[in-house]
């Protein structure tokens, strides 16, 4: 299991393309993108450094930082490791190098070329100029902190100590003065060339001259020419980049592309969603529509057979009464007519007697 | 048109696309529902 | 149904009053540091660290827990489960105030809170997933005051407005389940955007989607917890429907609450698989990572399951509680544990005991506002003068 780190990230980042296809198959074939043209960089040969803190100090004039406690030219405070902070910009530490060497490296703002601070902002507050510096512009800035979660060199800062207009502060790269034809301020006072100022294409060929010039020197790798995309700031080392505190398992992707295939997800489940709950809702609605006709009809043909047998009954009954009533009449007249066959009989038998009277006065009529 | 240099500005420029894209969608499915049951018998 | 002798008699000064009342004092004090002295005077807030609790937990466990509104609502107005009609009112209402108390811990964390609105007023970051985790949670706060409207209007007796939004109830639903997918899952990719910073375990290219099943289960279990306590604070407060519903509801959804949790359990070892991090599982880092998948994961789907089959309803009660906790373990194991692992921990961040303070004080805040709504409103009950539906 000696699995690299880089390697993992490799895979992780093969994994999201896998999972992105449709959105990353466009974005590399039909667009690739270089970056600005021309944008400036600042090629930092860490050989060359030779940790007298004057680019801090131009740092902090240039942009009007507050003074720190030690001056710039106490060089104990490179004792101790330090990263940026809301109050400094940009800051060196001395780490050890071959031998008993020491080997220096500026630590600042590396204006990726596809920032992850500006994919994180949510009020694209972050900006890669086409000059090559990565802006931010307070005035739309709702403190959020996400550039800071974003950012794989944890260099964005924030004014945790002001209550009212807290800021994120960061290098600028001398945006303004670059713009206005100077050098950045850590550039301009820096005695030994260990910062240079130019086109990062030229500068990645002054850095390539140098690592094939004095191989058994440099380290053969220029930091910043593909990690996470690439940045504006270039570095040069004698040792390992991970023993400078440089890390070497962010991987090549840029920042963009981290969050292509969730945002890419987005437009499906708001296309898709709907049509698939409103499916659902109406076949539900369909199966309960069904199940109520069914429940009708079975009382419906409930109620019809009901009144059928009632209807049958009621015939029944009817037929009965009738043939009660028939049987009555019957009974009845028969009894009449037993009634008056006796009667008659009755009669007959003293007519008899009468009769010859009857008779006699008949025939005497 | 202006010419996209970053991965950022594309994603930018087709993301902005999408979110007015997702807002017709969900009125016009909608309105297209109602088209489409409008004729339904209860 | 209304103020009924139960609720007036009860005194003022009853041990929940006067711990709520301490808790508000403080908080107040609280929200006084924290606006007049910023965040270095109340929080351990640094650069390494950037987002506190009030990230990890009042946004990320707040919209995960608030969950119950969007999967209540769907099971019954979506996937015809009208069985559980009545639990839809007071998931809505959780729902509700949980974004609400999102929202307002938001003004805490940000640096300039009433800049806000910039993302949708003044300038649109699009390419940002906060920029739509906080266009859904703008948007689906105003669907859910919509869908719980109708209580308020019933009691103000506005019956024209109510029988509006009482139409509305499907697009309503729909809409809901659309944002709540979108802004749940959105909340994990938030962290795709660092992938040196979060440890392997954790970091893989299925965040969002563990994001939003879990907040699918943390719905279903939010639900019976809340209506468990409703049971035993607020019965008094209940009609025959709710009181009927009391083990239903559990049985119906522990079931649902189990499955789900038993697929989460699938992607999440495929997720390790994926990313080929078994032999991180033999490091602290992986015995912890195993603790949330064995213990808060494969655990509770296991409990959920013997509880609906025995039909423990005590049983599924309790399981709905650990599996709250451990929606809040996965969150703060994403956002806290497990992020910025390579710092030494000298860098570390653990929250100040005044960010806590804040934390317990929103909370507290929704819990007091919960009660104002339902010893008032027809939440627990049906008004009379409506239909069931």
């Amino acid at each position: 299991m000696s699995l690299s780190r880089r390697k993992f990230l490799g895979w992780i980042g093969a994994a999201g393309m896998t999972a992105v296809a449709g959105r990353k198959a466009s974005a590399a074939t039909t667009h690739h993108f270089e970056g600005y043209p021309d944008s400036i960089a600042v090629l930092h040969d860490t050989t060359l450094c030779i940790g007298c803190r004057r680019c801090e100090g131009a740092c902090n004039a240039v942009n009007a930082l507050p003074a720190p406690e030690k001056p710039f030219t106490d060089l104990t405070v490179l004792e101790k490791d330090r990263r940026t902070t809301s109050k400094t910009y940009t800051v060196v530490n001395q780490k050890s190098g071959a031998g008993n060497g020491k080997v220096f490296v500026k630590k600042q703002c590396n204006h990726c070329l596809e920032p992850a601070c500006a994919s994180a902002c949510f009020v694209k507050a972050f900006k890669k100029t086409k000059e090559g510096a990565v802006t931010y512009d307070q005035s739309v800035c709702v403190g959020c902190r996400y550039c800071m979660i974003a950012c794989p060199f944890e260099i964005p800062t924030y004014e945790y100590d002001n209550p009212f207009s807290p800021q994120v502060m960061k290098c600028t790269m001398c945006h303004p003065r670059v713009v206005e034809g100077k050098l950045p301020g850590c550039v301009e006072s820096c005695p030994t060339e260990a910062l240079v100022f130019g086109k990062r294409d030229d500068l990645l060929k002054i850095a390539r001259q140098r690592i094939a010039r004095r191989s058994d020197t440099y380290v053969d790798h220029i930091y910043g020419e593909r990690e996470m995309g690439g940045t504006s700031w270039l570095y040069l080392s004698s040792v390992p980049f991970e023993s400078i505190g440089m890390r070497m398992d962010l991987g090549i992707t840029p920042a963009p592309e981290l969050t292509a295939g969730a945002l890419g997800a987005v437009p499906m489940v708001v296309g898709l969603w709907p049509i698939l709950l409103t499916g659902i809702y109406a076949m539900n609605k369909r199966k309960e529509k069904i199940a109520a006709e069914e429940k009708a009809q079975a009382v419906a043909s409930t109620l019809a057979d009901a009144e059928e047998k009632a209807v049958a009954r009621l015939d029944e009954v009817m037929e009965k009464a009738k043939q009660e009533k028939t049987q009555a009449i019957e009974k009845a007249i028969k009894e009449a007519l037993e009634a008056e066959a006796k009667a008659r009989a009755e009669a007959e038998s003293t007519t008899d007697q009468e009769s010859d009277v009857t008779d006699d006065s008949e025939k005497d009529a | 048109m202006e010419t996209i240099h970053t991965l950022q500005e594309f994603m930018l420029h087709t993301k902005n696309v999408t979110y007015v894209l997702m807002v017709a969608a969900l009125v016009g499915i909608t309105w297209f529902w109602l088209f489409l049951t409008e004729r339904d018998e209860e | 149904m209304s103020e009924d002798a139960t609720t007036m008699g009860k005194p003022v000064f009853s041990p929940f009053n006067i711990a709520a009342g301490v808790i508000l004092l403080v908080g107040g004090v609280l929200t006084i540091l924290r606006f007049t002295f910023g965040f270095d005077a109340v929080t351990n807030l640094s650069d390494y660290n950037p987002w506190g609790i009030w990230i990890s937990f009042d946004l990320l466990c707040g919209v995960a827990l608030a969950a119950g509104g969007f999967v209540t609502s769907a099971a019954v107005y979506l996937f015809g489960m009208k069985q559980y009609r009545v639990a839809v009112r007071p998931a809505i209402l959780t729902g509700f105030l949980g974004y609400a108390l999102v929202v307002i811990a938001l003004h805490y964390d940000v640096g300039r809170p009433w800049r806000l609105p910039y993302p949708f007023l003044v300038r649109q970051g699009t390419t940002s997933l906060l920029f739509e985790v906080a266009a859904c949670v703008a948007l689906y706060l105003t669907v859910l005051f919509i869908e719980f409207s109708p209580a308020a209007l019933e009691w103000l007796g506005l019956k024209r407005a109510r029988s509006i939004v009482v139409k509305l109830t499907l697009l309503l639903t729909i809409l809901g389940v659309v944002l709540s997918t979108l802004h749940q899952s959105s909340l994990g990719a938030l962290f795709l955007l660092a992938p040196s910073k979060l440890h392997p375990l954790w970091y893989t290219p299925y965040l969002p989607i563990y994001f939003f099943v879990t907040a699918v289960i943390a719905g279903l279990s939010m639900v019976i917890f809340e209506s468990t306590m409703a049971h035993r604070f607020f019965f008094h407060k209940m009609d025959e429907a709710h009181l009927a519903e009391k083990d239903v509801l559990p049985l119906g959804f522990g079931k649902a609450a189990a499955f789900v949790l038993a697929g989460y359990f699938i992607v999440k070892v495929i997720g390790i698989s994926t990313g080929n991090n078994w032999h991180y599982l033999a490091t602290g880092y992986g015995i912890w990572y195993l603790v949330e998948l064995l213990g808060f994961v494969a655990l509770p789907a296991f409990l959920y399951a013997v509880g609906v089959r025995d039909k423990n309803i005590t049983l599924i009660r309790w399981t709905a509680a650990w599996s709250v906790l451990g929606i809040i373990v996965n969150r703060f194991n994403v956002c806290l544990v497990a992020f910025n692992w390579h710092l030494p921990t000298s860098e570390r961040y653990f929250p100040h005991w005044m960010e806590i303070g804040i934390s317990v004080f929103i909370v507290t805040l929704g819990v007091l506002i919960y009660r104002f709504i339902v010893t008032r409103m027809p939440v627990l009950y049906e008004h009379p003068d409506y239909d069931a539906h």
